[in-house]
């Protein structure tokens, strides 16, 4: 995010901004507990033992730090009636996002570049009808689409699932890269043009080299969105082919035997993971992503 | 009254980077000073530390006697007209002019008799209603001066003022600039790095480089006589020529002799008297363009030196054509009437103005 | 030079002038199917007497008002108002708060956003896991204020069905307010440095100079989070399921799961596609107008 060039203002001195200064440390680190604490709950009980969790209390650091709840979590917790962990889970959703993640993003680039830079009569009509599709309540498309899914034989499968995400996510990969390319000038392009290059010459040659960020703002946007979607999961398949976030919730809200609130909250990181390591790696991209999902130029 | 500013010893570092490296200048009570230098050389920064705009590293800032190194921008006692004007976008003209007197508690009655005064000088008076963003760059141009001297400051700073403007209107602009000075009599402190500005607007220019001051000046003094190879090279269009040469007995007198040339440029009395150096030492010979013309006579009169060179290029700019040409390896250009230009390829009698000479030690760049 | 280029050519260059729109000719037809066509069908069906299975009988509004005739449905909406409200304010007011003062230089700024803005990262389903464990009255906060000794310490939101509404507000808010934050950090970065010079000359003081000056320049930037937050909140069906699951009863439900329930569980298709098409004309009204303005302003 950009700096201001501001800071050298000279300020009044005094008791009184030395005070307003403390008293702003004091909000924004107020405020860091609060979106910490969760997160520190949440590591914190996963590595506690049941017996410790009924005696100590929510914030108290674990004594004894077992993993025994990661591994259960992961390989032998109860999914419904299947009791193989989140482990088969991550690979659905893994294979459900990978596949979708790349044909969104690649069919939106080519989509936002045709609109944007090759206008032709009725191309802003096009977009902007495209573009409702971001916003629809999926409610609404819900029944259509399971029998849609069944009469194409994917009911309940992992490529039904690739679809849906990737039809429904092609409205946004292309607003992103709409916005991007809309920036991008078009003599470049009227350079290529004279230089002989075609539709898919300067696609490839001139517009993907230059878009790497516009490209990794929207594969991250689209592995976050498609990662953690449970609607379309939960409607759209069944048992074994549940992506995680669907057997996160099985696990945690499964009314039979005791209740492992430390199992429930090593699943929760596990399911959390990949989307976190996204953020911590590449949390500039996702940032510019969130406000482009603002729909904003 | 008008306040004086003073800066000693003035610096200002950004991190590991000095842009103001130890600055000296006194500034009169009403002088119109003029900051030019290429871009980077610190010239806005200058303007922004003597505003509050940035904090000091070193040094002293005194506005009217007063040190202000650490007062805000708001009890300087200043005014600022900024490049790009930074109007507030949502705020009509009119709240526009006044915010700065809001901001004061300052009476209704006072900020009413203050607009109405300004807003007729400047002649935006039927504009005060509407938004920056329907203005044309102009009038929003007229409304930045407003705001600026509405407050009545003892100080005025602007900073690149006219640049966002076409040629026409800047031109005009800088003329009522320069009235609105003499008008209010107060001390004006103005950033550009047009010449032009700088040369018509100035009572005194500052030319900068590199975070220094190289000269400060009234601009007859920094035409005529600049200290260094790069004042003499940063004003003028076209620039001064510079022919690197050594220096040469010709019988009494002393001359100038350009590498690989035969030519032999004699040294008035006066600049033959400042010099020091020997013969066979390495100077650079300084010509203005407008002291190179075309001979009139086949004998030249005293301190006149005729030589036929090439044309290489013509430039007509109308009132006067520019001769491009050569001499021992370096471009020369000449202003010439348009009457007297002649067509690429032939030989021209050129006939140079030697008191006008100026003559610069190649390796500290000086004046002699 | 008056020579016809061979046919062939001709045809190589006619494809070639085409090809932008064979191109996005079948993402668009995609796109009108699954979306268009879909909206279409479910629309229909809403004005069917549909029930395990859907049947094409056209028969009016009668879907329409069985569905304003069931109490659930007007707990859902209600719901959804005090849940989106609730959600709305005070995500925005968190997040102006918090992108103000992360603007006064402040110099962890990095790390600091980078912790208000990682629940964003979560899905909703691990921050309802996350909130529900806190919110338990038997083992999380309440016990907890208990046990460091305010012993009449009563905070069981998540079980009481007056209040349970109030706990998908707070787990929300967590996840969503530093997306607020980070749009308006990145709206008050745009205006012009020379603008806050201007206000620093011209006397105003920090307050003044947000509330005068910044904030009306931000008008677009609270409209766009607006509608986003907004839009969250009329689609919010995983949080709902995974923190209260609806309940106590259906006291937290929502349009999204009330769709849900009565699509998937009990199998009232007609009713069903009527509160889908409810909710679509409720996001229509909101993002339409929106998306035209923006859409006009950009291809200026």
């Amino acid at each position: 995010m950009r700096q201001r060039r501001t800071s050298g203002i000279v300020q009044p001195k005094g008791l009184r901004s030395v005070l307003m200064r403390m008293g702003l440390f004091a909000v924004l680190g107020l405020f860091c507990l609060y979106y910490l604490l969760p997160l520190v709950v949440m590591v914190s009980t996963s590595l506690k033992s049941l017996a410790e969790i009924r005696e100590g209390t929510l914030l108290s650091l674990p004594q004894a730090i077992t993993f025994d709840a990661w591994a259960k979590a992961w390989d032998s917790a109860c999914v419904g009636v299947r009791c193989d962990g989140l482990k088969p889970f991550m690979w659905n959703s893994i294979a459900m996002a990978v596949p979708a993640v790349i044909l969104s993003t690649t069919l939106g680039a080519i989509n936002g570049y045709a609109l944007t830079k090759w206008r032709f009569p009725g191309a802003d009509w096009i977009f902007a009808l495209i573009l409702f599709g971001a916003f629809i309540p999926f409610q609404v498309v819900l029944l259509p689409m399971a029998r849609t899914l069944g009469q194409l034989g994917l009911a309940g499968t992992v490529p039904g699932l690739i679809l849906v995400h990737t039809v429904y996510g092609l409205a946004f990969t292309t607003l992103f890269f709409r916005n991007f390319f809309v920036s991008v000038s078009d003599g470049i392009l009227q350079a290529a043009k004279v230089d002989g290059a075609g539709f898919f010459g300067i696609f490839f040659r001139i517009v993907l080299p230059m878009s790497i960020p516009a490209i990794v703002v929207t594969v991250i946007w689209q592995f976050t969105q498609i990662w953690n979607d449970f609607l379309f999961g939960v409607a759209f398949t069944i048992g074994d082919s549940n992506p995680v976030t669907v057997a996160l919730n099985n696990v945690v809200n499964t009314s039979t035997g005791v209740k492992e609130y430390n199992v429930d909250m090593a699943a929760a990181i596990i399911a959390a993971l990949p989307t976190m390591l996204v953020y911590v790696v590449a949390g500039a991209y996702f940032v510019r992503g969130l406000s482009a999902g603002a729909v904003k130029g | 009254m008008a306040s004086g500013i003073r800066l000693e010893k003035l610096r200002k570092s950004f991190g590991a980077t000095e842009v103001i490296k130890g600055i000296d200048m006194e500034i009169e009570p009403g002088e119109f000073v003029v900051l030019v230098g290429p871009s980077g050389c610190g010239k806005s920064t200058l303007l922004n530390l003597i505003a509050g705009l940035e904090t000091a590293t070193g040094g002293a800032i005194r506005i009217g006697g007063k040190l202000v190194n650490d007062v805000p921008p708001r009890d300087r006692d200043i005014a600022m007209v900024f490049q790009s004007y930074a109007l507030y976008p949502t705020k009509t003209v009119r709240d526009n002019i006044t915010f700065g007197m809001q901001t004061r508690r300052i009476p209704k009655d006072n900020q009413q008799a203050a607009l109405e005064e300004f807003s007729q000088l400047l002649q935006i008076d039927h504009l005060l209603d509407r938004k920056p963003g329907q203005l044309s760059g102009g009038q929003r141009q007229r409304v930045a001066m407003g705001r600026a001297l509405v407050r009545k400051p003892e100080v005025f700073l602007f900073d690149e003022p006219l640049s966002n403007l076409d040629a026409k209107l800047r031109i005009s602009m800088r003329t009522e600039i320069k009235k609105l000075h003499q008008r209010l009599g107060k001390t004006i402190v103005y950033v550009t790095h047009d010449q032009i500005e700088a040369m018509t607007l100035a009572t005194r220019i500052a030319v900068m480089d590199n975070g220094h001051i190289r000269q400060f000046a009234p601009p007859a003094d920094i035409y005529e006589n600049p200290v260094d190879l790069f004042v003499a090279g940063f004003m003028g269009s076209p620039p001064m020529n510079m022919l690197p040469g050594v220096l040469c007995r010709n019988g009494a007198a002393l001359a100038v002799q350009p590498k690989g040339t035969g030519l032999r440029f004699p040294l008035p009395r006066p600049l033959a008297d400042r010099v020091t150096l020997q013969d066979g030492d390495q100077v650079v010979l300084g010509l203005r363009p407008e002291s190179i013309f075309a001979a009139e006579t086949e004998l030249p009169g005293e301190n006149r030196f005729v030589f036929e060179e090439a044309v290489e290029v013509v430039e007509p700019t109308g009132p006067d054509t520019m001769i491009v040409f050569d001499i021992g390896g370096t471009e020369m250009i000449a202003r010439v009437r348009p009457e007297d230009a002649r067509p690429e390829g032939t030989r021209f009698r050129f006939e140079v103005d030697m008191t006008k000479a100026k003559l610069f030690t190649p390796d500290t760049g000086q004046a002699m | 030079m008056t020579e016809h280029p061979s046919p062939r050519l001709q045809a190589e260059r006619w494809i070639e002038r085409q090809l932008p729109r064979i191109v996005v000719l079948p993402l668009f037809a995609l796109s009108l199917f699954f979306v268009y066509g879909f909206i279409a069908w479910t629309a229909y069906i809403s004005m069917t007497p549909s029930g395990v299975m859907p049947v094409y009988d056209f028969q009016g509004l009668a879907q329409y008002e069985r569905l304003w005739a069931t109490p659930r449905w007007y707990v859902a909406i209600l719901n959804l108002f005090v849940f989106s409200g609730l959600f709305i304010v005070i995500a925005m007011a968190i997040g102006i708060l918090l992108a103000i003062l992360l603007d006064q230089r402040v110099r962890a700024e990095g790390l600091i956003r980078t912790i208000y803005l990682y629940p964003m990262a979560l899905s909703f389903i691990v921050t309802g896991t996350v909130w529900k464990w806190l919110l338990n009255p038997g083992l999380g906060l309440q016990r907890f204020m208990r046990e460091v000794g305010f012993e009449d310490f009563t905070f069981d939101w998540l079980v009481n069905s007056d209040y349970a509404i109030y706990t998908l507000v707070l787990a929300a808010v967590w996840q969503s307010s530093g997306y607020a934050m980070a749009l308006f950090l990145a709206g008050l970065r745009s205006v012009d440095d020379e603008i806050l010079k201007a206000a620093a000359v011209d006397g105003a003081s920090g307050w003044k100079t947000y509330t005068s000056i910044v904030l009306p320049i931000l008008r677009p930037v609270f409209l766009s989070t607006v509608i986003i937050l907004a839009h969250l909140a009329i689609k919010s069906f995983d949080l709902v399921i995974a923190l209260t699951g609806g309940g106590p009863g259906y006291a937290t439900d929502m349009p999204a799961t009330f769709m849900y329930a009565f699509a998937f569980q009990r199998s009232e298709l007609g009713v069903a596609a009527a509160s889908a098409t409810m909710m679509l004309m409720t996001i229509t009204a909101i993002i339409v107008p929106y998306l035209y303005s923006e859409l006009r302003r950009t291809n200026r």
